[in-house]
C-alpha cells in the first residue's frame, strides 16, 4: 500500500465563481449516475426513479409545495450553519438545536397560557433562545476550554433526541392522545397559517429568506461579519488585531442555533401542530444542513438555492419510496453520495493533483 | 424472579450488548491515535451488518458471514482514508459522508432481505464446568458465543501493541505530531491508512455480531445510532482500549438498565448518559498537565503535509 506515492497534491490559487459552480453541478452529477447504479443493482431502473423523482418533486403542485415545506428547515438550518462554518466552528449540532427550538415552541404553545395574539410570536422567540442556548454550550466550551466542537454539538443532538422522548413519553404526554406518546394538539392560535391546501408554513419560509439576506449583509457588509471572517480564516492575525475569539464563537452560536431552533418552531407549529418523535419532527434536517451549507459554500444567499434542491431529493425520495418500495434510507444514500463527490471536488478546486508512479 | 438472577440475566446481556461497541471502539481507538477521526463508523458497521447477514444466509455459514463483514468494514473504511489521509479533505465531513453512505447503501441494497431469519447464526456456547462456578459462571460462560470471548482478549493484545511496542510507539506519534515523526523516516501516511482500515474491519465485524450472532436478522438502520456512541466512548476511554472495554460494558450495562428499570427511572435518562459523559470528561481533561497526559491526540483531524507546519 502506497497511496501518497501515486498522487502529488499541491494547492493552487483560489478558484473563481464560475468554477465552483460548474464544479459542484459535475458533483452532483457525478453522484447521481453512482446512486442510479446502485438502483440498478437493486432491480429498478435508474431512468424510471429519476423520472419519478422529476416528476414528483417539480411536475405536479402538489410535489413542489412538499419540495418547498421540506427546503424551509433546510434553509433557516442551512443559514444558519454557514454563519457558524465562517467562523470554523464545526457546528454538527444543528439536529439537536431545532429540536430544541421544537420543544420551547411546544412548551409556550401548550403551557405559557399567553393571550391569543402573542403565542407565535412568543413561540418563536422561545424557540430561537433554546436553539441558541443548546449551541451556545458547545460553543463556550470550546472558547474557554479548547473541547472539540464536533464532538460536543454531536453529543448535545442525542441528549436532545433523548429529551423530546422523555417529555412525549412522561410529563408532556397529551391526556387525550389514547396513550401515544404525543403531547396533546396546540391550539389553533399557535400553529401557522399555510398556502391553501399545501402544507407551506409561509411564515417561517419568509423568515428564512429574509434570515438569508440578513445573514448574507452581516458577513460581508458588518464589522461583526468581518470579525467572524478573520478568525475563521486566520485566528493568529484575529488575535493580533484583537478580536475576541471567545465573543465571535459565542456569536456566531448563538446565531446558528438560534436559526436551527427556529427551523424547529415552524416544525412543530406549522406541521405536525404538536410535540411527537425525535425521528418525526426532524428526519434528519440538521444532518441535511451541514451539506446544504457545505454546498452554498458558505454563502447564505446561496442556501437558497442549495436548500431548495435537498428540498427536490427529500420529496423526490419520498415519491419513490412509495412507488418503488424502496427503503426510506435511500435519501441518505443521495446525501451520503453528494457529500462524498462534494469533497473529491474540493479538491479539484484548491489542488492541483498530478499522478507519479515512482516514489515520493 | 429472584434479585439475584435478575442480576446475572442484566450482566449476561451487557456482556453481549457491550461486544460490538468495544469492537468498535478499539479500533476508532487506533484511528484516532494515529490521528484520524472517523466518523462514519456507524456507516462502517451498518454495512458489515448488512454484508454479514447476506453472506451468512446465502452460504449457510455464519463465520465466513462474519469475515465478509470485516472485509467490507475495512474496504469501506477505505474511502474515508483515501479522503482524509490522500485527499486531505475534511475529515468530519468525510466521515459524515461515510455515515450516509452506508445507512443509505445498506438500506438500498438490503432490502430484499428485511425479515428473513437466518437459519444458522453464531452458535452460543455454554462452557463444561466452568459455568457451574456460582454467579460468574451463567454471566461468563453460559449462552455467549466466540465472538464475545475474542473481543475480550482483543483488549489486552490491543493495549500492550499500542503502549508497549515499536508499532505503538510509531502509531502514537503520528497523532503526536506527524512532523517529527516524518522527519524520523516513519510514513505518516501509510501508518494512518493502516490504523483507520483496522478501524473498518472491527467497526465491519461489530455490524456483523449484531446480524449473524445478537439478533440474527437484518433490518434497515439496526446499528441504531450504535456509531456514536463508539464516538463518545472513544473519548471516555482517554484513547485507552483497556478503559474502552470497562466502558463498553459500562454503557452497555446502562442500556439494558433502562429497559430493565423503565418502572423507577425514565429509559431517556439512562440512555442519555454515554452522551453526558463525553462532555463531562473532555470537560474534566481540559486542563494543563491532565490534557497533557490523557487528552486526544494532539494532531487529530489534522491532515499531514510535509513542511507545511
Amino acid at each position: 500500500m502506497k497511496p501518497l506515492s501515486l498522487f502529488r497534491v499541491e494547492r493552487r490559487p483560489i478558484p473563481s465563481g464560475q468554477v465552483v459552480v460548474l464544479v459542484s453541478i459535475l458533483a452532483i452529477l457525478a453522484a447521481l449516475v453512482v446512486a442510479g447504479a446502485f438502483f440498478q443493482a437493486y432491480g429498478v431502473s435508474a431512468i424510471r426513479a429519476y423520472q419519478l423523482i422529476v416528476k414528483g418533486a417539480l411536475g405536479s403542485k402538489l410535489g413542489l409545495a412538499e419540495t418547498v415545506r421540506r427546503a424551509i428547515p433546510l434553509l433557516l438550518c442551512g443559514v444558519g450553519l454557514t454563519i457558524a462554518f465562517r467562523a470554523l466552528f464545526w457546528n454538527i449540532g444543528a439536529e439537536g438545536q431545532l429540536l430544541l427550538g421544537a420543544v420551547a415552541a411546544a412548551g409556550v404553545a401548550l403551557f405559557s397560557g399567553l393571550p391569543d395574539v402573542l403565542l407565535l410570536p412568543a413561540m418563536f422567540i422561545a424557540g430561537f433562545f433554546a436553539g441558541a442556548l443548546w449551541g451556545l454550550i458547545p460553543a463556550a466550551l470550546k472558547a474557554r476550554l479548547g473541547i472539540n466542537d464536533v464532538i460536543t454539538t454531536l453529543m448535545m443532538n442525542y441528549i436532545a433526541i433523548y429529551l423530546v422522548e422523555w417529555l412525549i413519553h412522561g410529563p408532556w404526554r397529551g391526556p387525550t392522545m389514547r396513550g401515544f406518546a404525543y403531547t396533546d394538539k396546540f391550539p389553533s392560535a399557535a400553529t401557522l397559517p399555510t398556502i391553501s391546501w399545501t402544507r407551506i408554513h409561509w411564515p417561517t419560509l419568509l423568515l428564512g429568506l429574509a434570515l438569508a439576506v440578513l445573514a448574507y449583509l452581516l458577513i460581508t457588509r458588518t464589522r461583526a461579519g468581518f470579525e467572524i471572517r478573520v478568525v475563521g480564516e486566520n485566528p493568529d492575525a484575529a488575535r493580533f488585531a484583537g478580536i475576541s475569539g471567545f465573543k465571535t464563537t459565542l456569536l456566531v452560536m448563538l446565531i446558528s442555533g438560534g436559526l436551527a431552533g427556529l427551523a424547529g418552531v415552524g416544525e412543530v407549529a406549522g406541521i405536525h401542530k404538536m410535540l411527537l418523535g425525535p425521528t418525526h419532527i426532524s428526519m434528519g434536517y440538521g444532518y441535511t444542513a451541514i451539506i446544504v451549507a457545505w454546498l452554498a459554500r458558505r454563502n447564505p444567499l446561496a442556501v437558497i438555492v442549495t436548500s431548495l434542491l435537498f428540498g427536490i431529493i427529500m420529496s423526490g425520495g419520498d415519491v419513490i419510496r412509495v412507488s418503488l418500495g424502496l427503503p426510506f434510507q435511500v435519501i441518505n444514500l443521495f446525501n451520503g453520495l453528494i457529500l462524498f463527490f462534494l469533497i473529491g471536488s474540493e479538491l479539484l478546486m484548491h489542488y492541483k493533483i498530478s499522478f507519479s508512479f515512482g516514489r515520493r | 424472579m429472584g434479585w439475584e438472577t435478575w442480576l446475572i440475566v442484566t450482566l449476561s446481556r451487557t456482556l453481549a450488548y457491550g461486544t460490538p461497541l468495544l469492537l468498535g471502539t478499539l479500533g476508532e481507538i487506533y484511528a484516532e491515535r494515529s490521528g484520524v477521526l472517523n466518523l462514519g463508523i456507524e456507516g462502517m458497521m451498518i454495512m458489515g451488518a448488512y454484508a454479514g447477514f447476506s453472506t451468512a444466509y446465502t452460504t449457510g455459514s455464519p463465520w465466513l458471514g462474519i469475515m465478509v463483514a470485516a472485509l467490507v468494514g475495512g474496504a469501506f473504511s477505505l474511502i474515508h482514508a483515501f479522503a482524509s489521509i490522500t485527499l486531505k479533505a475534511n475529515q468530519v465531513v468525510s466521515g459524515l459522508s461515510l455515515t450516509m453512505l452506508g445507512l443509505g447503501l445498506s438500506g438500498v441494497l438490503g432490502r430484499g432481505w428485511e425479515g428473513k431469519p437466518l437459519p444458522v447464526s453464531i452458535p452460543e456456547i455454554t462452557v463444561p464446568s466452568l459455568s457451574k462456578i456460582p454467579f460468574l459462571g451463567p454471566i461468563l460462560f453460559e449462552g455467549q458465543n466466540l465472538i464475545v470471548y475474542l473481543t475480550i482478549l482483543l483488549v489486552p493484545l490491543l493495549w500492550y501493541i499500542l503502549y508497549r511496542t515499536r508499532i505503538g510507539i510509531t502509531i502514537r506519534s503520528v497523532g503526536e505530531n506527524p512532523a517529527t515523526a516524518d522527519s524520523l523516516g516513519i510514513n505518516v501516511g501509510r501508518v494512518r491508512y493502516l490504523c483507520v482500515v483496522v478501524g473498518g474491519i472491527l467497526a465491519g465485524v461489530a455490524g456483523g455480531y449484531l446480524s449473524v450472532a445478537y439478533r440474527p436478522a437484518w433490518t434497515e438502520g439496526m446499528t441504531a445510532g450504535m456509531g456514536w456512541i463508539v464516538i463518545a466512548l472513544t473519548i471516555f476511554a482517554f484513547w485507552n482500549p483497556a478503559i474502552g472495554m470497562l466502558g463498553a460494558y459500562l454503557f452497555a450495562a446502562l442500556y439494558h438498565l433502562s429497559f430493565r428499570l423503565q418502572p423507577w427511572v425514565a429509559p431517556e435518562f439512562l440512555k442519555a448518559m454515554p452522551y453526558a459523559f463525553a462532555i463531562v470528561v473532555l470537560i474534566a481533561v481540559s486542563r494543563g498537565t491532565l490534557q497533557k497526559k490523557m487528552g486526544a491526540p494532539a494532531a487529530l483531524t489534522l491532515p499531514y503535509t510535509r513542511g507545511e507546519e
